[in-house]
């Protein structure tokens, strides 16, 4: 009896040293580089670049350091539809929820957008600086740092970074969450249909609003002040404030 | 030798009577501050519907001389007072945590609406208090911290920074806006447990779980509501009413006024049965007498009373 159990246990003990291995085939950064098993799945870096920072002229964000969570919740909502994107959505109905997981993971183990804290900003108003910083509030706008954290560096796993993203991929965002409204027929125009939003997976609705009620004028000024903000190279002290 | 035997002596009884001096300075400063009272003013009228509130200047306004600079070095305070001023602020708060829009939103208790209404005279204790008492309240109970001098810089910006936003504003007249224009209690009163519930769905998002905040490094982004980071027993927020009409107007952060009154009160009551640091004036180390004393009067508070088989008021460190 007792020759038979040994042989058994042992089998057991073997199992749990199995298990990893079947996990570490969902590779994060091979998925990054080679794309998911599907192969409409295609590699990451075409897009978002080698080093996950993304391709600015043609508006294809950071991903690098991204909070992982958030990269998670962005590729459910494609695949859901509550973010609708012709590129993006195809892509994430191929990756198998694993793989969503893993390319997450490892996007967000690569770095953050380092801006270093500066002094107080005093924005103009007008200035693209003025939304990010101060808000709109006679319209309900709350500065976009309120939410985004100083300087645009995120907060959390709800609310992104700004910085280190370019403006035209923030200008997409924007726009998309607004969609545009219908314009009457005129004598010599032809009537435009609306255009409902195609971005809707913002929680407890907080930026649907905010993007319907800027300006097309804000949302570009906006959009450049967080694209210009850059990167730095320098390290800096983390225990030291960042001021709003 | 003998002469420095005498120094000695000297040295020591000065720095004896220089410890005695302090000692009554700190009793002196405690007495004269009038920080005792935080009661509220009385409720400032509403708003007709055909006028607007009152519009504060333009940042465009503020000169470019020292007066200027003081105005803009008070601004600067009061959005990074835990920055910039930490030897004052206990927790994790920032003036315009509950001023929002810089303290020109009208009922977020904005800044123009209050400054012209001080020395306030409250009939009820015979005292008047001063707006720079006022803001020393703040520090000592919603940033749990300790009042900077009346005559210090930080006063002395913060006063002139509200004084510049009151411009144009009457002296002594009550505005719309003042205040938090607090909801009136709801008919069938509050429940703790709804407000559980409105808190998980419009409130956990940004201020977390157990009210901790959030922040990005050692810098607070979303205040904590409740916790050793937050407000005190003794800041006028702890009362459920003021913090249902600051969440009722200004929260969700962006869509204020989304929230029906009862969910105001329910999610401000939940917010409110969470232990926060200690009244600082807990008398005799007793949370009944303090409750007697400064909670029983003052607005509808959760401080010395029971809720879920605990008395609150125990404090947190």
């Amino acid at each position: 009896m007792r020759k038979l159990i040994t042989p058994l246990l042992s089998g057991l003990l073997l199992l749990p040293a199995l298990l990893p291995l079947s996990a570490q085939a969902v590779d994060g950064s091979d998925i990054m580089q080679k794309g998911g098993a599907n192969p409409a799945a295609m590699p990451c870096i075409t897009c978002h670049g080698t080093d996950g920072k993304g391709m600015a002229a043609a508006g294809f964000p950071r991903l690098a350091g991204l909070p992982e969570a958030y990269i998670a919740k962005q590729l459910a909502d494609f695949k859901a539809g509550r973010r609708e994107n012709a590129v993006m959505q195809p892509i994430a109905q191929s990756l198998t929820p694993e793989e969503v997981a893993a390319v997450a993971k490892a996007y967000a183990e690569l770095p953050k957008v380092n801006i270093k804290p500066g002094p107080v900003e005093r924005p103009q108003p007008g200035s693209g600086a003025w939304i990010a910083l101060r808000g709109a509030w006679e319209r309900n706008i709350p500065e976009c740092t309120l939410c985004h954290g100083p300087a645009g560096v995120g907060v959390g796993d709800t609310f992104p970074p700004l910085a280190g993203q370019s403006a035209l991929y923030i200008e997409n965002q924007l726009k998309a969450w607004r969609g545009t409204k219908a314009v009457a027929a005129t004598r010599k125009t032809k009537a435009v249909a609306a255009v409902p939003p195609s971005r809707r997976n913002d929680p407890n609705g907080l930026m649907a609003h905010i993007a319907v009620d800027l300006s097309e004028a804000e949302i570009k000024a906006v959009s450049d002040y967080f694209a210009g903000l850059g990167e730095s190279k320098e390290a800096f002290d983390e225990s030291q404030h960042r001021l709003r | 030798m003998k002469n420095a035997k005498i120094l000695a002596a000297l040295l020591g009884s000065i720095c004896l009577f220089a410890g005695i001096a302090q000692a009554a300075d700190t009793a002196n400063t405690l007495r004269n501050s009038r920080l005792d009272d935080q009661t509220q003013l009385p409720k400032a009228p509403a708003k007709p519907v055909s006028q607007q509130y009152f519009q504060p200047p333009a940042d465009t306004d503020i000169p470019n001389n020292a007066f200027g600079e003081l105005v803009r070095r008070g601004q600067d305070l009061f959005m990074n007072t835990k920055a910039l001023a930490p030897e004052y602020v206990g927790n994790e708060m920032n003036c315009v945590n509950c001023h929002i829009d810089r303290g020109r939103k009208a009922n977020s208790a904005p800044l123009w609406a209050a400054y012209p209404m001080y020395p306030a005279y409250r009939k009820k204790n015979n005292k008047v208090n001063t707006y720079v008492e006022r803001m020393q309240g703040c520090f000592q109970f919603s940033m749990n911290g300790k009042p900077p001098a009346a005559d210090s810089e930080i006063l002395t910006a913060l006063t002139t920074y509200a004084y510049w936003l009151s411009t144009g504003a009457p002296t002594g007249k009550a505005l719309p806006g003042r205040g938090f224009d607090e909801p009136p209690p709801p008919k069938g009163g509050y429940d703790i447990a709804r407000g559980k519930a409105v808190y998980e769905k419009q409130c956990q998002l940004c201020h977390g779980e157990n009210g901790e905040g959030k922040k990005v490094g050692v810098t607070s982004v979303f205040p904590a509501l409740w916790g050793k980071d937050s407000y005190n027993w003794g800041a006028g927020m702890h009362r459920i009413n003021t913090a249902a009409g600051f969440i009722q107007h200004n929260m969700p952060l962006g869509r204020g006024e989304t929230l029906s009154d009862q969910e105001a009160w329910d999610v401000a009551a939940y917010i409110n049965s969470h232990e926060r640091p200690q009244d600082p004036r807990l008398v005799n180390g007793s949370i009944d007498e303090t409750r007697k004393r400064y909670h029983a009067d003052d607005g509808v508070n959760l401080y010395g009373v029971v809720v879920n088989g605990k008395k609150l008021g125990q404090g947190v460190q």
